[in-house]
This record gives structure tokens, sequence and C-alpha cells, in this order.
């Protein structure tokens, strides 16, 4: 029992860990797409978790409340209107699942051999802060501070992704009907209703 | 509350390219589609400010600024200047093609502009942080720049490979750098280098890092066998963009590498020297031989930057000073080479012919000697006939590699020059040997166009006779 006590953050992290990695594999092989997206979320989940166990508890929230709360949120609305048909997609997938494979464990066993599990044991945590250390503020601090020039780069990228938005997507197509509102109130009556005056028609014969 | 002196004075062309940048956005909001020279006006004065902020400063300038994040020494300056020249030329060369085709829009030289502001960033960064974001800054424009041709099919498919290898890429080097993060617990570049070799049991971990972050330079390099999305997107791109994406990225995606390699790696050079070899000996023989079958010279091109890439690498694996200056004189020839090659495309293209075939220049000469000149000129360069400058930059580049003692290598780079000099030779064939068939490409008027690429096409020749400034600069920013 103390065996469990004293390990509770270990295996928290290896459940979190464990649940991360088995719901990113259910993305790409479930067949239906809102699935795969909801099990991006519990993705998602599962690694701000184990970012909470490394005392990031800012960091954690702020994935949770950016990519749960609105990103992917938006993105299920997406893929539930497209209504994509995921069969045709995947067809290749069971066809090449054994080079994959191949590749895959030709990959772990070059990490295994590369890094070695046992020598890893060198890198732990950084230092455990006390209980009145506040993550927020030296998140705040260090992106202020020493990445002041990175955070300013981050916003002119974020000026470009609004450029290159607008660019590919705002475009007037022939034959789509808008409303212009401006031309709606400046309309007069004349414009619409046009008055024709026409000779009146004599009395229609009648025939016999 | 300790905030970092800011350093202004060091980023001065950075802020003097990103001021202008979005002084140029809000004046095309205003400005109409007939009031569009004054974006391009305005682009190409701001590009100018750039350079002339760099000179101001002093080439020989050397700092550090905002925490070590931004490093300012003599090889930034010269690639900044290089870059602001290539970005300069290609927005002239794109001028009238753009117009030709509705694509001439601000959109255009905003996208640019912010491309070149990320290189200028990229090859100045000081740190992984600040490395990646300028990475990105730049890709992030120039895949809406492939983008932007909207309704055509190939542009959106070359734009959407562009967008996944690219980010697949970026993930690599990410998780190679966070790799290095992890053993070392720094972010910093020189950090990092003295870093290394004081915790045995890290090492194995930079080292694995080290293979991550040498995966993704190959795929911004465009360097066999990560190469596959490079001729499909040079091919799909409208040829303005193709302009731009094949010559200044290259010089920006040098300066990233040898500030990674070198900068942050030195320590683990025989591990990556050895992968690089690899890497460049496969991206000589398929960009050479893949080239030979091409039919569209747009795609021929893509190839022949795949070999060049292999050429540039070789530069890099000696780890002298002489061979990053080899490398170096290398990609600023092959941007200026390469934007020609494309320029010539664009200044023979108009509207519903893109003249982007080799049979389309069948007979030029006939038509247009000038033109057909200036191709010759780009297409021998290319290929390394002397005395153009492309066979003095192999020349440096073979001599460093033969005088680290890497004869074999050498040998493969030069049996891979000579067939890939086939290929050249055969545009040139087509220009003045072959009968025009049907297509009757002739030159566009377009004066600026002509003006900037036979300046161009001559300092091929001009840099090729008189190489010695630029390779004694190339050399200071490596002592």
């Amino acid at each position: 029992m103390d065996l469990i006590v004293d390990n509770l953050e270990l295996i928290a992290f290896y459940a979190f860990a464990g649940l991360c990695l088995a719901s990113a594999l259910a993305v790409i092989s479930v067949r239906n797409s809102v699935h795969a997206a909801l099990f991006l979320v519990l993705t998602f989940f599962s690694a701000a978790c184990t970012w909470l166990l490394a005392r990031a508890e800012f960091l954690g929230i702020a994935l949770v409340l950016v990519y749960v709360g609105a990103v992917m949120v938006l993105f299920l609305f997406v893929v539930m209107m497209l209504d994509v048909r995921t069969e045709k997609l995947r067809e290749g997938f069971i066809r090449y699942l054994p080079v994959g494979i191949v590749v895959a464990v030709l990959m772990l066993m070059q990490m295994v051999v590369l890094i070695g599990v046992r020598r890893m044991s060198g890198i732990g945590l950084a230092d455990i802060p006390g209980k009145d250390f506040s993550n927020t503020e030296a998140v705040g601090m260090k992106l202020f501070t020493d990445h002041v020039f990175g955070f300013e780069i981050a916003a002119v990228i974020l000026t470009v992704a609004i450029i290159a938005a607008i660019a590919l997507t705002l475009r007037r197509r022939a034959g789509t009907k808008h409303q212009d509102i401006g031309e709606q109130v400046r309309v007069k009556a004349s414009d619409r209703v046009r008055i024709v005056k026409m000779p009146s028609e004599g009395k229609p014969e009648v025939r016999q | 509350m300790i905030f970092a002196n800011p350093d202004l004075d060091l980023i001065l062309p950075e802020l003097v390219l990103l001021g202008g940048t979005l002084l140029m956005l809000m004046v095309d909001l205003f400005a109409r589609q007939n009031g569009r020279w004054l974006t391009h006006a305005l682009a190409l004065l701001v590009l100018a400010a750039t350079a002339g902020m760099v000179l101001a400063q002093g080439m020989t300038l050397t700092g550090t600024a905002w925490n070590g994040a931004y490093e300012r020494d003599v090889l930034s300056a010269v690639l900044k200047l290089a870059i602001c020249l290539v970005s300069a030329l290609c927005l002239i060369y794109s001028r009238s093609y753009l117009a030709d085709r509705n694509l001439w829009a601000g959109e255009f030289y905003l996208l640019v502009l912010f491309a070149v502001l990320g290189m200028s960033i990229l090859v100045s960064a000081g740190n992984l942080i600040i490395i990646y974001l300028g990475l990105e800054l730049m890709a992030l424009s120039t895949y809406a720049l492939v983008a932007l041709h909207r309704d055509n099919r190939r542009a959106s498919e070359a734009a959407v490979k562009y967008f996944v290898l690219g980010a697949l890429a970026s993930g690599m080097l990410l998780y190679g750098m966070s790799m290095i993060f992890g053993a070392t617990g720094s972010l910093d570049i020189s950090t990092i280098a003295a870093t290394y070799g004081a915790n045995e049991t890290t090492n194995s971990l930079m080292a694995f890092g080290t293979a991550f972050i040498v995966v993704g330079l190959a795929f911004k390099l465009g360097a066999a066998p990560f190469h596959m999305w490079l001729p499909d997107v040079y091919q799909g791109a409208p040829t303005a963009v193709t302009t731009f994406i094949g010559s200044a990225p290259k010089l920006a995606a040098f300066g990233m590498a040898w500030r990674l390699l070198e900068g942050a790696l030195g320590g683990l050079s025989e591990s990556w020297t050895d992968m690089l070899s690899l890497l460049a000996v496969a991206s000589l023989a398929i960009g050479n031989l893949a080239a030979i079958m091409q039919t569209n010279l747009k795609r021929m091109l893509a190839y022949s930057t795949i070999s060049h890439v292999g050429f540039l690498l070789l530069g890099l694996i000696q780890g002298t000073p002489d061979g990053y200056a080899a490398a170096l004189f290398y990609a600023i020839c092959y941007a200026l080479m390469s934007a020609g090659a494309f320029g010539v495309i664009l200044w023979l293209a108009r509207q519903g012919f893109e003249a982007e075939d080799i049979d389309d220049l069948k007979g030029l000469n006939q038509r247009a000697p000038w033109a057909a000149f200036v191709m010759l000129l780009f297409m021998a360069s290319l290929a390394g006939i002397p005395p153009l400058v492309g066979f003095f930059g192999k020349l440096m580049v073979l001599k460093a590699v033969i005088e680290a003692g890497r004869l074999w290598l050498a040998i493969a780079a030069v049996v891979f020059a000579v067939i890939g000099a086939f290929y050249y030779l055969r545009v040139i064939k087509a220009m003045y040997f072959d009968k025009p068939e049907g297509a009757d490409a002739m030159p566009a008027k377009d004066r600026g166009l002509s003006i900037a690429l036979s300046a161009n096409g001559l300092a091929q020749l001009g840099l090729g006779l008189y190489w010695g400034p630029l390779i004694a600069w190339c050399l200071r920013a490596f002592s």
C-alpha cells in the first residue's frame, strides 16, 4: 500500500501519458471523423494533465482553455458541417500497415539503443518549487523579460496569419447575391417603380 | 522588476523592415488598382532602406541583444544584404507577370516582405526559440504566397503539399530542439555549445536531437531524400512566387543550418558530418539524374535546386571556416542564378502563356537574341562553366572538400556536376539550334524587368571574373 502512496505521482503520470498515447492512436485509426476529433480533445486533455503533474499549472489550464475550449470546438463544427467520407481516405491504411510497423519498430530500436533507457535516469525534473511559487507569475516574468523578442515576433506571425487568411478567403465571386445596405437606404421610389404611359386600349370587339 | 536593455539599435534593420511593411499595409489599403505602383515602389524602398540600415550599422559590427536572442555578426550582415538584394530582384521580375494574371495585389508584396523579415530574424537568431519563430514567419508567408493563385488547382495542390510537409519538418526540428533543451537545460546557442561534453549522460540525447534537427533542416533546404515536395511546389506555384521561394529562402536556410550545426552543435560535428555527406551525395545524384528527364523548365530547375543544395551541404560538411565560406559564396551565387533563371521564364511569359516548357524556348535566339543570351548566361552559370560565377562556387566548395581529405566526395560531386551539365546545355541547344515550334515566346516589354534581369545576367559574368570582394566578405564572416 505504501508503495502506491509513495509513487502516486509516477502512477498518475503513466496513466495520463498512456491515455494520451492511446487516444492519439485512436485519432488516426477510428473511422468516424467526429469521433477522431473527440479523441483529439482527450489527447489534449491528457497532455494537459501531465503538464499539471510537472507543476506547470498555468500552461495546463491554458492548453485546456485554448485547444479544448476554442480550437477543437471550432474543429468539431467544421467536421460536422463538411460531412467528410473518411472510409475512402482510409483504404490504404491496412495495406501500408506492415511497412509502417516495420519502420516504427526500427525507429523505436534506434531510440532505445541510442539513448539507452537506463542512462536517461540521470535527467530528472527540475527542483520542486515551494508552495508559494506562482506558476503564472513565473511564466509572465520570463515571457516579458527574457523572451520579449520572441513574444514580439509571435505577434508579427499572427499579423501574417490574418493577412494570409484574408488574402486567401476574401473574394468577390460572380453571381453571389449579397446585400448592399447603403444602396438599399439610398434608393428612391423613382429607381424602383417605373410609370409607363400607355395609350388606353379601346373597347374589345366582341366577336359574334 | 528587471527589464533587459532592449538594445534597439542592433535590431534597427528589422525594425525598419517591420515598420516599412506595416506602413505599406496601410498605404496599400487605400491604393486603387492602378495605384499599385505605389506599393511596388514602396516595397523596393523598404528593402533598400533595410539593406542601407545594415550598411549604416557597419558590416563588421558584432554584438548580441535581447539576452543573446539576437546575434549580430558579419555572417548575418552579409546574408541580410544578399537576401534584400535577391528579394528586390524577385519583386522587379514579378510585376508584369502578376499584372497579367490579376495577382498584382498588395498581399503579394506584404507576404514577401514579411518572409524577408522572417529570414532576417532567422539569420541572426541566437536562441532556439528565435530560430523557430523566424523560420515559421518565413514559412507561413511562403505557404500563403504559393496559394495566392486561388483559382489554379495546381497552385492549391502545391500549397497544401508545401504546408503539410513544411509543418512536418517544423515538427521534426522542434522535436530535436526539445531534446537539445532537455539535455542542456538551455535554449541559448552559445550556452548549448558550452554545455556539450560537460555531462556524459546527456551526450547521447544530444546526438539524438541532432539527428532530428538534421532531418528538419534537410526538409527545409530540400535535400534528398527529403526533397519530394520541391518539384511539385516549384511547378505548381505561380512562377513569380517560385522565383522568390527558390532563391532568398535558401540563403536563410544556410544561415539557420550554420547557426544550429556549427553554432550550437559544433561539438557533435562528427555525428552530423556523416549524415550531411549522405544527404549531399543523395541530393547530387537524385537532383541531377531526375532533372535530365524533365520537359517542364520549372520542374527541371526544381531538381537542379536539389543538386545545388547537395553542393551547399558539401561546403558545410568540412567544418572549417574555408568550407563555410565556400558554402556561403555558393549560396549567394546560387540565389542570384536561380532568381535569374526563373526571371527569364517570367520575362517570356504573358497572359495565357506560361513559357514553362523547354520546348517553348525553341528558336528563341532568332526572335529575341538578347533574352536568349541572358538565359544562356544563367544556364551556363548553373552548369558551372568558366568564367561564370557558378564555376567558381563549385571550385571553391571542391577545394574545401579536397583539403578536408574527403576525396571520394569531391569525385562524386564532379561526376554528378558533369551529368548535370547535360540538361542545362539542352536548354541552350533548344534556344540556339532548334527550330521554333508553334510557341512564340517573346520577352515582355517591361523596362525595369529587362534592365534588372540583364544586370543579373551580366553579374554572373562580372562576379565570375571579379569574385575577390565577395569571397573576401564570405571569409570574413567566419573568421
